[in-house]
């Protein structure tokens, strides 16, 4: 090799440099295929908020929406179910809505804007599964309480404002979403209030 | 003359590429350890398999709608007005499933045999890797039909990732393409698991052959059928005439060609395999609701989950890990834990012995537990958790890890059984 007519110090560099400068064109070439992962123009725009009408919810009904895709409950609690939320704190991982999982306005002791009407994102904050509601047999689930939400994917267990109950797999309570009273009996959710309208 | 012309056609082959020399070299004198059993039928029974998916995916392709709007339908149109369209659906369907059967009893014989010991770690290696894109192949597949199961097994698996603090959410979001699983996930599903993923598998399965053939089989004795030129007797030698590529640096022993040899005993496997797999096919295709499961019946409704969800069956053992760990994190670290450790058997394994045969009681013991552990777990994956299977599950994830972290500390100096010096066999 050595007395080969090669010059072995420009052939180190010009491999380095060839290197040096594909990689970076290589990065560059992976970016449009990175990026086409990303949600497109029209999955961004597809999030338009929803009107609901809450006037004919019976006490201890839940009716689901349909919110960028994502299911959202709203349920009506009647007041024994309202009373029993504040004996639960012992049992709950975030009794005091800490955690940024609903806005300002909900961060309250029932989650919500009128202590009855509960609006939540019906998606279990461990991998996503939709939480059933049990109205009258979640005392099967947690000793006691009569009512709340379970997980039948991985048992996660949410009390009757949404909140996570301790030693279940979800880490956080349940989302609520952005919503405002438009009227006395109607919600549009997706929006604070105050929001431009869409 | 039509001998003659044969002859010169082939000559005329190898004169252009080493035809006749790879048929040598990988079947016709390839030596190959006389004592396989019955455990040496999965390697050649997962390639058949791997011939099937692709055969009958290529076809399902040409019926199968690839939206959100379509799939649902396509699949029961496949099912319902294509021409023989149920059968290859079916062959699919069911392939997927002997594809793990087949794949957890070829990785069980190398853990009963040790055939990831040095120095067959790379084997293991592109195996794992196989394995590994075998799930996500499986994974997405799963998704296409984009029924009620489809759906809201993809929320779960997608959701995992998740869990990783700092980019867990956006990470999510870039593998759904959307806000929720929708139209464009199932899309980008469907691409990989009709293109990317396949090329992926035939490349790994390819380097699987070239690294084992390169090093040559291991067998139920555990010990060498290649030993070092010069030190073994010439009536000892095998009288079969091998490739140069192995006999020049090598003397072997107790080893037959692979063709015709075993060409006929995988024969025999596959005519026995395949008698189960018709059985399957036009008997119970769905397999009991483990092969296809019942909510996949009903089309995808991204607001109502099933009331009882629960992955196909070969990736329950590692669901119920999964669910066994009350922490979101932890319990995500935990499941790809459990596939990561198996990655690292080679280096954990610190034992000289190979086989079970002549290993410890100690080794017996712990793959007995891991055996239990492993079906016990598959089994609670697939049921419905109440607070006592979590707490067996949780019993059942602390035998699975503990077979690793046991392993490590008793091979180090394991009291092992003498080796034969030749394979036993009758």
């Amino acid at each position: 090799m050595s007395n080969a007519p090669v010059n072995s110090d420009r052939r180190k560099f010009l491999t380095l440099t060839t290197a040096v400068v594909g990689s970076v064109g290589a990065a560059a070439v992976a970016i449009p295929f990175v990026k086409s992962w990303s949600p497109s123009e029209k999955a961004k725009a597809a999030g338009a908020p929803v009107l609901v009408d809450v006037s004919k919810i019976q006490p201890g009904q839940l009716i689901r929406v349909e919110w960028r895709g994502k299911p959202v409950w709203v349920v009506s609690r009647p007041p024994k179910v309202l009373d029993e939320l504040a004996t639960l704190n012992e049992l709950l991982r975030d009794p005091n809505s800490v955690e940024p999982q609903q806005p300002g306005y909900t961060a309250n002791a029932q989650r919500s804007l009128k202590s009855d009407i509960f609006v939540a994102v019906g998606l279990c904050t461990h991998l996503g599964c939709s939480p059933t509601y049990l109205p009258d047999t979640f005392s099967e689930q947690v000793e006691g309480v009569e009512s709340g939400f379970f997980c039948p994917c991985h048992g996660s267990k949410f009390d009757m404002a949404g909140r996570v109950f301790k030693n279940v797999p979800a880490p956080l309570n349940l989302v609520v979403p952005p919503h405002y009273y438009v009227s006395d009996s109607k919600i549009l959710i997706g929006l604070d209030k105050g929001d431009a309208d869409v | 003359m039509f001998k003659k012309l044969l002859r010169g056609g082939i000559d005329w082959v190898d004169a252009r590429i080493p035809m006749t020399q790879t048929w040598n070299k990988h079947l016709a004198q390839y030596p190959t350890p006389v004592n396989f059993n019955f455990w040496y039928f999965f390697g050649s029974l997962a390639m058949l398999i791997l011939v099937n998916q692709i055969l009958t995916g290529i076809w399902l392709t040409m019926h199968y709608t690839p939206s959100a709007e379509g799939a649902f339908a396509s699949i029961e149109y496949i099912m319902r007005d294509v021409p023989y369209g149920w059968l290859l659906r079916y062959m699919h369907s069911t392939g997927a499933s002997a594809f793990f059967v087949v794949i957890y009893l070829h990785m069980y014989r190398s853990l009963l045999y040790g055939s990831y010991k040095q120095p067959r770690e790379l084997i293991w290696l592109f195996g794992m890797f196989i394995f590994l894109a075998l799930m996500a192949e499986a994974f997405m597949g799963y998704l296409l039909p984009w029924g009620q199961m489809s759906f809201w097994g993809a929320q779960v698996i997608i959701s995992l990732f998740g869990a990783i603090p700092v980019i867990g959410d956006d990470l999510t979001l870039w593998i759904r393409g959307d806000y929720v699983v929708s139209g464009a996930t199932l899309n980008r599903f469907f691409a990989l698991h009709v293109i990317a993923l396949p090329l992926a598998l035939v490349v790994l399965v390819f380097l699987h052959i070239v690294a084992l053939h390169e090093v040559g089989s291991n067998n139920p004795d555990g010990i060498e059928i290649k030993r070092k030129k010069g030190s073994v007797a010439e009536q000892d030698k095998s009288k079969f005439t091998f490739h140069k590529q192995y006999s020049a640096r090598k003397d072997i022993i107790d080893a037959v060609p692979f063709h015709p040899y075993f060409t006929v005993k995988d024969i025999m496997g596959v005519a026995v395999f395949l008698i189960f797999f018709c059985a399957i096919i036009f008997f119970m295709p769905e397999g009991g609701g483990y092969f296809l499961e019942a909510p996949n019946f009903e089309p995808a409704n991204a607001l109502k989950t099933p009331s009882h969800i629960a992955p196909v069956w070969y990736y329950t053992p590692f669901y119920a890990i999964l669910r066994a760990i009350p922490d979101k994190l932890i319990g995500v670290v935990f499941f790809g834990g459990s596939i990561v450790i198996l990655f690292f058997l080679p280096w954990l394994d610190r034992c000289n012995v190979k086989s079970i045969r002549y290993r410890s009681w100690q080794h017996k013991l712990n793959i007995t537990q891991f055996t239990i552990c492993f079906i016990v777990l598959g089994i609670l994956g697939a049921l419905p958790a109440t607070p006592l299977l979590t707490k067996i599950a949780q019993v059942g994830t602390i035998g699975y890890f503990g077979f690793f972290i046991a392993l490590w500390f008793y091979s180090k100096n394991e009291k092992t059984k003498p080796l034969p010096k030749r394979l036993k066999f009758k």
